[in-house]
């Protein structure tokens, strides 16, 4: 059953702005099939206001799921925000009275968050130097929020996520050499735990919105956020699935490996050696190869009939040839 | 297989129309007609560049392995072996047949792709 959404931010309205306070326009933005997003307007006493509606649109079963609520996700936005995160604002979390399911609303902020325009439009020409340094900026703070304990966040460390990857991948049926060989020298390369932090969990170009002349505005999709190796989500971002064409340049396709550590630790992140990023970076060419044969599987099992889900299957191979060149090179 | 036409013509020939069509249709289905697209294509680039590169893999595989064998049966030891630990990364020979062969493979899947360096 989909609500009335536009309908229902209307009476939402005066909830958020006061009385006397009307949407002026809703519109629903492109994205996921589970996940909606609305771009909406208030106009009220207090003037106009720019927000944004994020809302669950297909069942959440918290014991299997390995995203978290969108009410965790609010809390953590505004956790990491107050400890000086670039986070957009949470305005209000749904509850039963608003009628939209789980769901929360957020400022509209301005910028860019598509990867390609990231490392290829000319708009981004001059501020695309710092923007790595500034990535690991944004990190650090991140890392060094305390995690509400009430939110009960996954911990998971190299080991955790190895196992996970690879039970899926044995479950598969798939026989694929370089991955066997990845889940091998990984296991036998583990680095050496480490105290877990907060992970943003989904730390990658796509999901940050930039700005052409300030850099990073705000670091969005939290939904996969858990407790583990900061690590994790420096390795993410370097992975070359989301370089979008730009593999010569290691961070997200527009920077460098030394820029995003050395702005962490500039920002109070304690420093991490690029061997640990690289290992994380591994793990994340193996992770995006693995969710891409969970991608065709939800195809072939049926529970995704769109012609979209077995053509990401063919991007398995991609993760190949990525995962034995970083092997060849060593960890 | 017989010509006239080909299998990779009849392939291309419903790619070209799906594009032809593709304007036609709703922001959705334009998205996902460039993906039927792309589907067409790997199917096309399977039917002439699969035959060589699964002849080079079964070579390579049977010399890393020491017999020969169809595809199925070597693709299979080769992950065996691997995954019990005889063969590693520093094996003569496993990382560039598996390189030769994972290139291989991409050019058929993502010819665009630019993996990692």
């Amino acid at each position: 059953m989909n609500p009335d959404v536009p309908e229902l931010l209307g009476k939402l309205a005066a909830r958020l702005g006061g009385e006397g306070t009307r949407l002026v326009s809703a519109q629903r933005l492109s994205g996921g099939a589970s996940m909606h997003t609305w771009a909406f307007d208030l106009e009220g006493p207090a003037g106009r206001e720019a927000l944004i509606l994020r809302r669950r649109a297909a069942p959440f079963d918290p014991d299997t799921a390995r995203s978290i609520s969108l009410a965790t996700e609010a809390a953590l936005i505004r956790a990491t925000g107050a400890n000086g995160a670039r986070v957009p604002l949470v305005r209000h979390v749904c509850d039963e009275a608003d009628g939209l399911g789980e769901a929360y609303v957020m400022g509209r902020l301005q910028g860019e968050a598509l990867g390609r325009k990231i490392v290829g439009d000319p708009r981004f020409d001059a501020v695309r130097p710092r923007l790595a340094r500034q990535c690991g900026e944004a990190l650090a703070p991140i890392h060094a929020t305390a995690a509400p304990p009430e939110l009960n966040l996954k911990v998971s460390d190299a080991e955790g996520e190895l196992s996970r990857y690879e039970e899926v991948y044995r479950a598969s049926g798939a026989q694929r050499p370089i991955l066997e060989l990845a889940f091998q020298h990984l296991r036998k390369n583990l680095p050496e735990p480490v105290e877990p932090v907060l992970l943003h969990g989904d730390f990658r170009n796509g999901n940050i919105m930039f700005d052409p002349e300030a850099g990073v505005v705000a670091i969005l999709d939290w939904e996969l956020s858990h407790m583990g190796d900061p690590a994790e989500d420096m390795g993410w971002i370097c992975t070359n699935s989301w370089r979008f064409g730009r593999p010569e340049k290691p961070v997200g396709g527009f920077g460098d490996y030394r820029d995003l550590l050395d702005g962490y630790a500039a920002a109070g992140g304690r420093p991490i050696p690029l061997s640990r990023v690289r290992f994380w970076q591994t793990l994340g060419s193996l992770r995006w190869g693995v969710m891409c044969l969970m991608m065709y599987l939800s195809w072939q099992s049926g529970a995704e009939p769109s012609v979209e889900r077995p053509m990401i299957g063919r991007r398995v191979s991609e993760t190949e040839a990525d995962l034995i060149v970083l092997l060849e090179q060593g960890l | 297989m017989i010509t006239h036409p080909k299998t990779e013509e009849l392939a291309k020939a419903v790619a070209d129309w799906i594009d032809q069509v593709r304007p036609s249709l709703d922001p959705h289905n334009q998205f996902l007609a460039r993906v039927a697209v792309n589907v067409l294509g790997v199917v096309q680039r399977e039917l002439t560049q699969g035959p060589p590169a699964e002849a080079e893999a079964v070579r390579l595989m049977a010399e890393l392995l020491g017999h020969p064998g169809s595809f199925a049966e070597l693709n299979a030891e080769l992950c065996d072996r691997i995954r019990s630990g005889e063969l590693t990364v520093e094996s003569p020979g496993l990382a560039p047949a598996l390189t030769t062969m994972a290139m291989a493979q991409v050019a058929i899947d993502q010819p665009k792709y630019r993996h990692e360096v």
